[in-house]
């Protein structure tokens, strides 16, 4: 009889094994199954451009009370959209659900601050950095301003984006001058509003305004963005003085510079000049004017940005 | 009355142990995983709104979860006993009914505040952590703090709202099987949160009797949605403490009222 357990027990052992090493290879099978799909078929099943629920009275009425919850997970997927599409160009439809995403984000999260800041300087971003739509972004902070009238955040990032993306400052100081109005803002509102319209175009004034939103900036994102407006100017302003050197070696040799190299052989320039993002800069020899690499990630810069 | 309570103190302690032996507590154990590991994968995709991202999926966890052991443990709760024929031995016992369906409910509440108590000391404990590991320029962005006191009310909010869905998961449990139980408990908690709907739809349909059909329902039916202030806590607002009242008083009366009608029903029915 103890024989005999025995052997039960050493057969029932030798199934579980078995049953475990089945277990461990179907596994395995299933991740390299899935795999060899991806690799042949991946994108028959890249679903990841799909918003099937576009409204977002449906989404708030579905989500029951769960509204919050699936606001960040809209939130998320705006996120993902936007960073995916700026760093992997998927060519025609580029950013186009960044605007539906971040509308049902709000629609089911009103009180979502950040998805209508962050969402509305993405949207104004001129193409390769987004999609360009100021129209976009102005009815996103408007609907965070209904919502929320005593957020001066939201007229005033209308007002930055109106100034630095559409470079009309009548309205740019219109919305700063509301931005000062509601209760609680920054005192330098007020006076940045004044001095919108007399300085309007002025690098000066745009790096005074930039150095404010940089010192009240409590988001990395925002920080970061302003950051690099920052370097835009920086570049601007290195562009103009290339741009004088070469006008003096033009004048001074009595031909335009072939390449760089003619300023670092002069002494002037120690090598090759790069941008504040670190690529370096191009030299059109024609008109002896420097530009920025096509590479550059401060592309594309604002124009008409006087000194 | 001592006797009474004594009672339905005995049939409470006895619906929470065997909630203990069905297993019912793990769902504390995954809870308690699923905030760790969102706590950790979600900070790369949320664009620094993490801590806001840990409370609004720790609030929703903790209600369906809650949910899930309300509905699933209270349509058993009698017709589990009258399927087992235990029913029989129980009422052969110096209980009343009313003790029965009151026991019953006061276990599965008892049961229910211990989930969410743990559930909630988790919770803070988890954002604790997450406000520990986060630099002070972090913080200062953060709408408010992450362990914040107020978070409590929703939490407090969310435990009257379980006991209402306890009380008709109860109800329908002294007069149908489980499975339609579940349907009418599940279905009365998603219509619960359309009752706006129904107070405005007079405005909507010219019929002046389906308006007043439709706001006679919105006082019928319960009003779940009036429970739901997880948005609003989460980004730092108050809720007065008027509204947490008169929360309680209305889930209060409401659970009197599928009680009695319960212990009405239960005492009608023949166990012969």
């Amino acid at each position: 009889m103890g024989r005999w357990t025995g052997s039960g027990v050493r057969q029932a052992a030798g199934g579980r094994a078995v049953a475990l090493g089945a277990l461990v290879v179907l596994a395995a099978g299933t991740v390299a199954v899935q795999a060899a799909r991806d690799a042949r078929y991946g994108a028959l099943s890249d679903d990841t451009r799909l918003l099937y629920l576009r409204s977002g009275a449906v989404a708030d009425r579905l989500a029951l009370e769960y509204d919050a919850l699936a606001a960040d997970i809209y939130w998320m997927r705006a996120v993902i959209h936007y960073g995916g599409d700026r760093l992997h160009d998927p060519g025609e439809g580029r950013y186009e659900l960044l605007h539906p995403l971040l509308d049902l984000t709000t629609t089911l999260d009103p009180l979502f601050q950040i998805a209508y800041r962050f969402g509305a300087v993405f949207l104004a971003e001129p193409p390769p950095g987004g999609p360009g739509r100021l129209d976009q972004a102005e009815a996103l902070l408007m609907k965070g301003m209904a919502t929320s009238p005593d957020k001066w955040q939201y007229p005033h990032d209308l007002g930055f984006l109106y100034y630095w993306q559409a470079r009309d400052y009548e309205t740019a100081a219109a919305w700063f001058r509301r931005a000062s109005e509601v209760p609680g803002s920054p005192e330098w509102l007020g006076p940045v509003a004044a001095g919108m319209l007399a300085r309007g175009g002025d690098r000066g004034a745009a790096r005074q305004m930039l150095t404010r939103i940089l010192e009240g900036a409590d988001q990395a994102w925002l920080r970061d963005t302003a950051l690099r407006w920052m370097r835009q100017l920086d570049a601007l302003d290195q562009m103009d003085r290339l741009d004088e050197m070469l006008a003096e070696y033009h004048r001074r040799a009595g031909q335009r510079p072939a390449s760089w190299g003619d300023l670092m052989r002069a002494g002037w320039i120690p090598g090759v000049p790069v941008d504040p993002a670190g690529y370096p800069y191009e030299l059109n020899v024609t008109w002896s004017t420097t530009r920025l690499s096509p590479d550059s990630t401060l592309n594309p810069l604002p124009e008409e940005m006087a000194r | 009355m001592m006797a009474s309570v004594r009672t339905v103190y005995h049939v409470a302690v006895h619906v929470f142990k065997e909630s203990v032996r069905d297993k019912v507590l793990y769902n504390l154990v995954l809870f308690a995983g699923l905030l760790m590991a969102a706590s950790v994968l979600i900070g790369q995709l949320t664009a620094g709104q993490d801590v806001k991202i840990i409370k609004d999926l720790g609030l929703a966890a903790i209600s369906v979860f809650g949910l899930f052991i309300a509905i699933f443990i209270g349509i058993g709760l009698v017709s589990k006993e009258v399927e087992k024929r235990s029913i029989y031995a129980l009422l052969a016992k110096p209980v009343q009914r009313h003790e029965f369906i009151a026991g019953k409910f006061a276990g599965l509440a008892l049961t229910l505040a211990i989930n969410i108590a743990v559930m909630a000391i988790v919770y803070f404990a988890v954002l604790a952590w997450y406000g520990a590991t986060e630099s002070e320029a972090v913080q200062r962005a953060w709408e408010a703090p992450a362990v914040d006191p107020r978070l409590l009310v929703p939490i407090v909010l969310i435990f009257l709202q379980l006991l209402v869905v306890n009380a008709i998961a109860l109800f329908f449990s002294t007069f149908t099987s489980p499975a339609m139980a579940a349907a009418g408990s599940l279905g009365l908690w998603v219509a619960g949160h359309f009752n706006a709907d129904l107070r405005a739809f007079d405005r909507v349909v010219d019929s002046a009797a389906a308006g007043i059909v439709g706001k006679g329902l919105y006082y019928v039916l319960p009003n779940f949605a009036a429970f739901d202030v997880k948005a609003v806590v989460v980004h730092g607002q108050s809720v007065p403490a008027g509204f947490v009242l008169f929360n309680a008083g209305y889930a209060a009366v409401y659970i009197a009222v599928l009680l009695i009608g319960a212990a009405i029903i239960f005492a009608r029915r023949d166990f012969k």
